[in-house]
């Protein structure tokens, strides 16, 4: 990708490869362990539930294992940057605000954090005026739930606002 | 054969509606917006937009107008991606990174409307090969897998995964665990065999287990995005028209190529239906076409032909995979898996019996790909100063209304927030695994396939007493088993070869 150009590196490419490998390796082990309480070996009647999960685990460990010693050989010059720190700034900046929208959508409805998700990006990186922010932000959620909840008949979860304006 | 062209016909007398029609229109032109935008591609795009088919596969023929509307979708989008990948170095699909090569340094000696109308045009040449294959080749594949046992049917499921393995440019062994990561995720949840439930650890929301449509707008939409952000806020680009004269000038140079492009269907067609798909066709392509063309030396400075071939690979690759789908049941990528997964959700079985039992819908489907891509190439030809307008919206304001968009995606697969919050996860993974190349199309088609897989293969093994012989009992399964095999090796095999040499 954008190797050596510039910027300083928050991850190198190493330990992401390892990472992830290890991940792998983790979830495998869960898998084999869940398989094995379930029976993985051959029944009377043909195979147990978990043989099918404990092979594929197996495959896995196996595979996610070879690619974490391959991982561990990556010789010092050709372990490039991952992700700069820029970069990882930039994607923070739109993650964290997604993963609290997801959990604000359990709680409120999908509208009302919508429209505060959309103005939270208008304004911190777009800096747009305020009217701008809450015309694009606020017509948004209107012209979903006119498309789903009207037209498509789709319901989408609500929250106290909705149930306040009586469209719940 | 005759029988065909009467069902074919038949099947253009259900399309011709003006309800088909519209449906047709709006599809593409969705599709074609869904291809530009970064983050939204022809597969999540598709799976958001299938709980709106919802009501409407209930109507009487309203399952062929639902498939209409999502394969337009899907054909649109196929469309779309080249837009962006000439105009702004940006390919807004997978596929469409081969295009990026000799079209954006097109668009910057100022011919950027030959270079759309060639691409456009060869991806409907690459499109249509692949339809008149489908048109003749499917009847007879499905007539064959009716004959289809437990055995065959997971020596075609082992077939399609080893492919992946085998065809693959990325390490088998990430690939392999990407798969598998697939098939795991597909055993959470009920066994299909006896009913047990398995890896849930007593958590209610893993009872009906991970859908993939959650996976695919996660993985495809989320990670995408991330991927999208690290490149900065802004897009650059030229700017395009195209009036009638350039795509006339454009059309008469193109019969120059008919060499190339016909390889390069052939390649798509092939590479389509043998689940390679769309994004390695359009590579294979054109590295073919470089090293056949007279230019060869001149690809990659803007040369039309370095267009005509990846596109033409691409849409006819995109499009032939939808052949096993419809026949065998068995998707040959991620957009193929979802339109797979919206037949199950209308209440139709994808497989051979779908051509005795559902002819309308087959033939009505084979027909609309004819029409869609005649409206796609009309549409985006048109219309494409606008599509290109959608990508000067400034990132602010775009990335959190997608990220909306994907959230109501995931969140009307079931109406479970857990959804939702999974759809995160998938995004991160999604990004982490595109960065490490781990390839996602196996994953995506592991979820969708690993139920059927298993079962198939717990099947097979419940009437042989568990004696693997017989996935090589007689020569079909043999063959497929062997080709199977060889595939999955293929990796070792060439290792070796080079080796030797």
């Amino acid at each position: 990708m954008s190797e050596g150009s510039g910027g300083r590196a928050a991850f190198r490419y190493k330990t992401a490869e390892l990472a992830v490998a290890g991940f792998f390796i983790v979830l495998g082990l869960i898998v084999i362990f869940d398989s094995v309480r379930l029976g993985a070996r051959w029944g009377s009647d043909g195979p147990q539930p978990g043989y099918f999960p404990f092979y594929v685990a197996l495959i896995i460990c196996i595979a996610s294992g070879i690619t974490f010693i391959r991982g561990l050989l990556i010789p010092r010059e050709k372990n490039g940057t991952f992700v700069e720190r820029e970069q990882l700034t930039l994607v923070l900046s739109v993650l964290v605000p997604s993963a609290v929208y997801v959990g604000l959508v359990g709680w409120l409805g999908i509208y009302v954090p919508s429209a505060l998700f959309v103005a939270l990006f208008m304004r911190w990186l777009g800096k747009y005026p305020w009217w701008k922010v809450a015309l694009v932000s606020i017509g948004n959620s209107v012209v979903f739930f006119l498309i789903f909840e009207v037209w498509f008949l789709v319901p989408l979860p609500k929250g106290p606002l909705e149930a306040f304006l009586g469209i719940d | 054969m005759i029988d065909d062209l009467q069902s074919l016909m038949h099947g253009f007398v259900v399309v011709l509606t003006l309800k088909n029609l519209a449906l047709m229109m709006v599809g593409v032109i969705l599709g074609v917006i869904i291809g530009v935008l970064p983050g939204l591609g022809g597969a999540n795009g598709v799976a958001i937009l299938l709980p709106l088919t919802f009501s409407m596969a209930q109507t009487p023929g309203g399952q062929t107008s639902a498939i209409i509307l999502l394969s337009c979708i899907y054909w649109g989008a196929l469309f779309g991606g080249a837009i962006t990948s000439i105009l702004f170095n940006i390919p807004g699909e997978p596929w469409s990174v081969a295009t990026t090569f000799d079209g954006y340094p097109l668009a910057q000696k100022g011919r950027a409307g030959a270079a759309l109308t060639a691409s456009f045009t060869s991806s409907f040449f690459g499109a249509l090969v692949a339809v008149l294959v489908i048109s003749f080749l499917a009847p007879v594949v499905a007539n064959f897998a009716l004959e289809f046992g437990p055995p065959e049917f997971f020596a075609v499921y082992l077939l399609t995964f080893c492919a992946f393995i085998g065809m693959s440019k990325e390490s088998p062994f990430k690939t392999i665990s990407s798969m598998m990561l697939g098939f795991a995720l597909a055993a959470v949840g009920t066994d299909p065999v006896t009913g047990t439930l398995r890896l849930t650890f007593g958590f209610t929301s893993l009872l009906t287990g991970f859908d993939f449509l959650v996976a695919v707008i996660g993985l495809f939409g989320i990670g995408e995005i991330l991927l999208t952000l690290e490149e900065g806020l802004a897009f650059k680009g030229t700017s395009a028209k195209i009036n009638l004269k350039v795509v006339l000038e454009t059309w008469k140079e193109l019969p120059r190529y008919w060499l190339t492009s016909l390889r390069s269907a052939a390649v798509g067609c092939f590479m389509g239906i043998v689940p390679g798909g769309a994004t390695p066709a359009s590579f294979m392509s054109y590295g073919v076409a470089r090293r056949f063309s007279k230019d060869g030396d001149k690809f990659g400075t803007g040369v039309v032909e370095g267009v005509v071939a990846p596109e033409t690979a691409a849409h006819a690759a995109g499009t032939s995979a939808l052949l096993p789908m419809i026949t065998l049941g068995v998707p040959g990528s991620p957009t193929a898996a979802v339109l797979l997964g919206g037949l199950l959700i209308w209440g139709l079985q994808p497989g051979p019996l779908l051509f005795v039992e559902q002819k309308d819908f087959v033939w009505g489907l084979i027909a609309s790909m004819y029409l869609g891509n005649i409206a796609g190439l009309i549409v985006v030809l048109t219309c494409v100063p606008l599509f290109a307008a959608i990508l000067r919206i400034p990132f602010s304001v775009i990335a959190p209304i997608i990220i909306v968009i994907c959230a109501i995606g995931a969140y009307t697969v079931h109406n479970a927030n857990f959804d939702i919050y999974m759809m995160v996860v998938f995004g991160v993974a999604g990004y982490m695994f595109k960065k490490l190349s781990y390839p996602l199309a196996p994953l995506v088609l592991a979820i969708v396939l690993g139920d059927s897989a298993e079962a198939s293969f717990r099947q097979a093994m419940l009437v042989s007493q568990g004696d693997m012989r017989v996935f090589f009992s007689n020569s079909l399964v043999g063959t497929l088993t062997g080709l199977a095999l060889l595939l999955l090796f293929w990796p070792l095999i060439s290792w070796l070869i080079r080796r030797l040499r």
